[in-house]
């Protein structure tokens, strides 16, 4: 037993990855022995969940149709399989490093495929409002520091980001709210009464699928436009509770529209976003007000940022012209599965056979599917290739984006014996491009020579 | 592995080495151009060819967090610009924001090799830095912005200076920055904290008792004092709005005989009162520059078309949404900065547009001393960097300006000198204000210039009569003594490096910076400062040479 507590290590300033939150001030303890974190100071009942969970366990770290094979083995198959598909498609990406995703664009561009992240399944229509009208928004810590009316829209935090309230946005003492919440107003809106409705100082509940409704007659009280008296049966809210929350926004200091997947993945999508948006631009004109969507994934905001610098484009993004086009709809995973376009697919860290349309899963089925992940799932199940990696932030470096767009390295607690995710993807990457280049310069003599020259990227 | 080469027979623009137009021979080895070389190097034959230095743009935005942003709200902007890959190189996305990839191949294309992104917020380094290993072929380097930065003005107010020399060090250091920012120093607490508004005058103290003035004149003194390479590069007051080349001359004056750059001075060289149309300054703007040689600008010239409006400067970037109509992006970033981005097109029939445009090719052709004035669109603020071929061509040939002049607003002409000036660059001049200037002004002493021990960064044109045509095709482009271009296309690919500084600075000011972050920032200090590994293949210049 002393010989245990010798071997406790503490990690200060870790960062938990579970949700888009981010949180940097995990104060790890460190079980070397047993290999796993059992303390995790600090973290909500989210973050400490997934320390708890995040052991080593006892599994091939690559099998070929379920039998176990060399890691070098399952990059050859991979890289071939990815070359030799004609619509090869790739997604995942939100919960893993920056370092990964980065390769993992790259065999996207070098086979000619798809690649898409989960964004296309949560935030994605807020992508396309962000297209059509942009957005006024902050860092978390500016919120902090300056917000007195936050406003939360279509989501619960109080289960999904336990820490949003009380790290940034609510009870959180800044520059100019020195008394946390006394300086705030805090309102929520949504069509159910969660758990985060104690936090609230003004509950709004409109009609399910009345989101953007609502968020237009705002729009117009903004502007000073007269509504008519009916808002309330067509919306389920009252004028004078609209008037109200308009005055609100017009005379705070600094306001926060923070919004959810309630407002995204319902009735309306992108233009129920829009419309958020483009109230925040409005109340521009009178004071200073800013929106976020509450991100999910630890790394979903990495994924769209690193997705976008190689691209141009956020998510749904396809190479097989040679060079990159946008097309959601299209381009996104749940279409190129649904349609049956895909004849490969590579996911990383994601488990779209347990979350996605039955028509995607079945075609998932009958496709080479490669996986990388930290676990089993019902995805790796029915992989050709299955990788099994080490989990970002807590057996591997890297950098993460938080939900407002600011990057954090992460601090690992304990190695793994699998290799990370940016390991596997830069050997495919470099197996990939190598194929790619063969054929390239199949039958010419000085084919050999110029792949020799290549400063790899 | 670069390769040992001579280049021979060809029309060598050197102006750092008072070498114009002669025919030299340039030898390369280990990266480096050396005296001479073995006789098994390879042979680039540039009979009837221009050699120079790469070129070098001191201003740019290409990376980071506002540039993504940008790239992010514009799929249009991208999609009537492909940019397809080869077997050597990676794909990408064009227009005014392009992608990191075609944004590297697309520099190297032009003949530049060295690029620096002109505005990151210290938070938004790491994200810079990653970008930045994704962009190929160019060297690259960043300026953090300091000027709004609430912790660095609170020691200016209390007095605290050797703290505050210290903590800009730190903050330097931390970030691995190049250079430090300042834009519109005292703007961003009016906007983010007052209503959207904004500081008006250099002396205008804001209710806590600091002036622009007092902010610019302390970043200039600690970055000469600390010898940094490059001075503090400073965005001024007032950006656009009419009359402002009263704050453009004031900045200058604040700098008394110490260094400062004056970033896309074409901006700031408007006179006529506010709200009202403006008139060119450029003549006044310009005699000062000819008449002080501590100040050295860039010219942030405008080029009709679509182009990106991205600026630290939020205040601004909410005017210009006022007349643009469309889509905006505004981002607070705590405690530090603040950011505006819309698309944005310059017309030649409009006014404004048209004699920004004429302010810009007069500010170039009024001033006497080449080192000075730097090439630039404030990319792509002014227009894309793919516009310098054209904007040479309008420096070199007097009739192709006339030419241009008869399709633009012909009342903005009228309020300008640019009719009248007959002055053409020469290629030597030219050779000054895109390579040896910039590289003098950034204190990059192996760039700019081919002389023995610089960096094998070398361009070769075809001489062409036509300069645009000429300046758009180099026929080989060398990166470190790699062979990039050869005969026009890409033969292999090269990631670059950062070029950043790393100024010392005593341990115990993150004793006093710590508190403040615990109770201001959302992260943790520990997590701040950037780590090595962001580096990739790095230089290091060094600071303390200049010490005034």
């Amino acid at each position: 037993m002393a010989n245990e507590n010798e071997n406790i290590k503490i990690v200060e300033n870790a960062t938990c990855t579970f949700c888009g939150c981010v949180c940097d001030d995990m104060e790890l303890h460190v079980d070397l022995n047993e290999k796993r974190i059992t303390k995790a100071k600090n973290a909500c009942v989210l973050g400490r969940a997934w320390f708890a969970e995040h052991t080593i366990e006892d599994a091939p770290a690559a099998m070929i149709d379920g039998e176990e094979v060399s890691v070098d083995e399952a990059i050859e198959e991979a890289a071939q399989t990815l070359v030799n598909a004609k619509f090869p498609i790739t997604y995942g990406l939100s919960d893993t490093t920056c370092e990964a995703q980065r390769q993992a664009v790259a065999i996207s561009d070098y086979i000619k495929g798809n690649i898409d992240t989960t964004t296309s399944v949560c935030h994605g229509p807020s992508g396309l409002a962000f297209q059509g009208v942009g957005e006024s928004t902050s860092t978390l810590g500016e919120v902090k520091n300056r917000a007195d009316l936050v406003i939360y829209w279509g989501g619960n935090p109080a289960e999904s980001h336990p820490r949003h309230f009380g790290r940034y946005a609510v009870t959180a003492k800044g520059m100019f709210t020195p008394n946390g919440k006394k300086d705030r107003t805090v309102v929520l809106v949504d069509v159910r009464k969660t758990k985060s409705a104690p936090v609230a100082d003004i509950l709004i509940r409109p009609f399910p699928g009345k989101d953007f409704e609502v968020l237009w007659a705002l729009r117009a009280l903004v502007k000073g436009s007269k509504l008519s008296s009916n808002i309330e049966e067509e919306t389920g809210v009252p004028l004078e509770t609209l008037s109200d929350l308009a005055e609100r926004m017009k005379n705070c200091r600094f306001g926060v529209l923070f919004f959810g997947m309630g407002l995204t993945m319902t009735r309306g999508r992108h233009f129920n976003s829009g419309a958020l948006l483009a109230l925040t631009t409005d109340l521009n004109k009178y004071t200073h007000f800013v929106a976020m969507p509450v991100r999910g994934h630890g790394n979903v905001t990495g994924a769209d940022n690193v997705v976008s610098w190689q691209t141009g484009y956020p998510f749904g993004v396809n190479f097989s012209r040679g060079y990159p086009r946008f097309n959601p709809g299209e381009f996104t995973t749940v279409d190129t599965l649904s349609n049956g376009d895909a004849d490969a697919a590579l996911i990383i860290a994601s488990d779209p056979a347990s979350n996605f349309p039955k028509k995607a899963i079945e075609h998932l089925k009958n496709i080479p599917v490669i996986t990388l992940d930290t676990k089993n799932t019902h995805t790796t199940k029915l992989s050709h290739v299955a990788f099994r990696t080490a989990t970002y932030g807590i057996n591997t470096t890297g950098t993460v984006y938080r939900m407002d767009d600011v990057p954090i390295t992460l601090r690992p607690a304990f190695d793994s014996p699998f290799p990370d995710d940016e390991t596997i993807l830069t050997s495919i990457k470099k197996r990939v491009h190598e194929l790619v280049l063969a054929k390239h310069y199949a039958g010419g003599a000085s084919g050999e020579a110029k792949v020799a020259a290549i400063n790899p990227l | 592995m670069s390769a040992s080469m001579r280049i021979v027979n060809g029309k060598v623009y050197d102006p750092t080495n008072n070498v114009d137009g002669e025919i030299k021979e340039i030898c390369i080895e280990n990266g480096k151009i050396a005296d001479s070389v073995s006789d098994e190097a390879s042979i680039i034959d540039a009979q009837g060819m221009v050699i120079m230095p790469g070129g070098i743009d001191i201003h740019c935005h290409i990376a980071g967090p506002k540039v993504n942003s940008a790239r992010k709200l514009q799929p249009e902007d991208h999609r009537h610009d492909v940019h397809p890959g080869t077997p050597f190189t990676r794909s990408g996305s064009g227009g005014t924001t392009p992608s990191t990839f075609a944004t590297g191949y697309r520099y190297a294309a032009l003949g530049y090799t060295t690029a620096m992104e002109a505005a990151v917020s210290p938070i938004g380094a790491r994200h810079t830095l990653e970008e930045f290993h994704d962009t190929p072929i160019i060297d690259k380097g960043f300026y953090v912005l300091l000027g709004n930065n609430i912790f660095l003005q609170n020691l200016i107010r209390e007095k605290r200076m050797e703290e505050f020399d210290q903590a800009v060090a730190w903050w330097v250091s931390s970030t691995k920055a190049y250079a430090v920012k300042l834009v519109n120093p005292g703007g961003d607490e009016p906007w983010k904290g007052k209503r959207n508004s904004n500081v008006s005058d250099i002396d205008e103290k804001t209710d806590d008792d600091l002036s622009p003035r007092q902010i610019i004149e302390a970043f200039i003194k600690t970055v000469n004092k600390q010898g940094y390479p490059h001075p503090p590069h400073i965005h001024c007051n007032n950006l656009g709005h009419s009359g402002n080349y009263r704050t453009t001359l004031e900045t200058m004056k604040t700098a008394g005989d110490m260094r400062a750059h004056i970033a896309h001075i074409q901006f700031h060289s408007y006179g006529g009162e506010l709200g009202k149309n403006p008139i060119s300054k450029a003549a006044e703007i310009a005699e000062y520059i000819n008449s002080h040689p501590n100040i050295t600008c860039d010219v942030g010239q405008v080029m009709f078309g679509k182009s990106t409006i991205m600026t630290a400067d939020a205040p601004l970037a909410y005017v210009l949404k006022g007349h643009s109509k469309g889509k905006w992006v505004n981002v607070d970033t705590e405690c530090e900065s603040g950011c505006g981005i819309l698309p944005f097109t310059y017309q030649e029939h409009i006014y404004m547009h048209t004699l920004q445009w004429a302010i810009g090719l007069e500010l170039f052709l009024l001033s006497e001393d080449p080192w000075r004035i730097i090439l630039s669109t404030d990319h792509p603020n002014g227009g894309s960097f793919m516009a310098y071929p054209k904007l040479i061509k309008l420096l070199m040939d007097e009739k192709f300006r006339h030419e241009e002049m008869k399709r633009v607003n012909q009342k903005a002409l009228l309020k300008c000198s640019l009719p009248e000036l007959k002055r053409e660059y020469t290629l030597n001049e030219i050779a000054i204000i895109t390579r040896a200037g910039p590289a003098k002004a950034l204190g990059l002493k192996s760039k700019g210039h081919l002389g023995a021990g610089a960096d094998a960064d070398i361009t070769i044109y075809d001489v062409m009569d036509d300069k645009e045509m000429m300046f758009s095709t180099p026929r080989y482009v060398i990166k470190s003594g790699h062979l990039i271009i050869e005969n026009h296309e890409f033969k292999t690919d090269f990631t670059g490096k950062l070029l950043h500084i790393a100024p010392e600075y005593d341990k115990k000011i993150e004793e006093v910076v710590q508190p403040f972050f615990e109770n201001y920032y959302s992260i943790e200090f520990s997590n701040y400062a950037v780590d090595d590994r962001y580096l990739h293949d790095h230089e290091i210049i060094q600071t303390g040479i200049n010490k005034v």
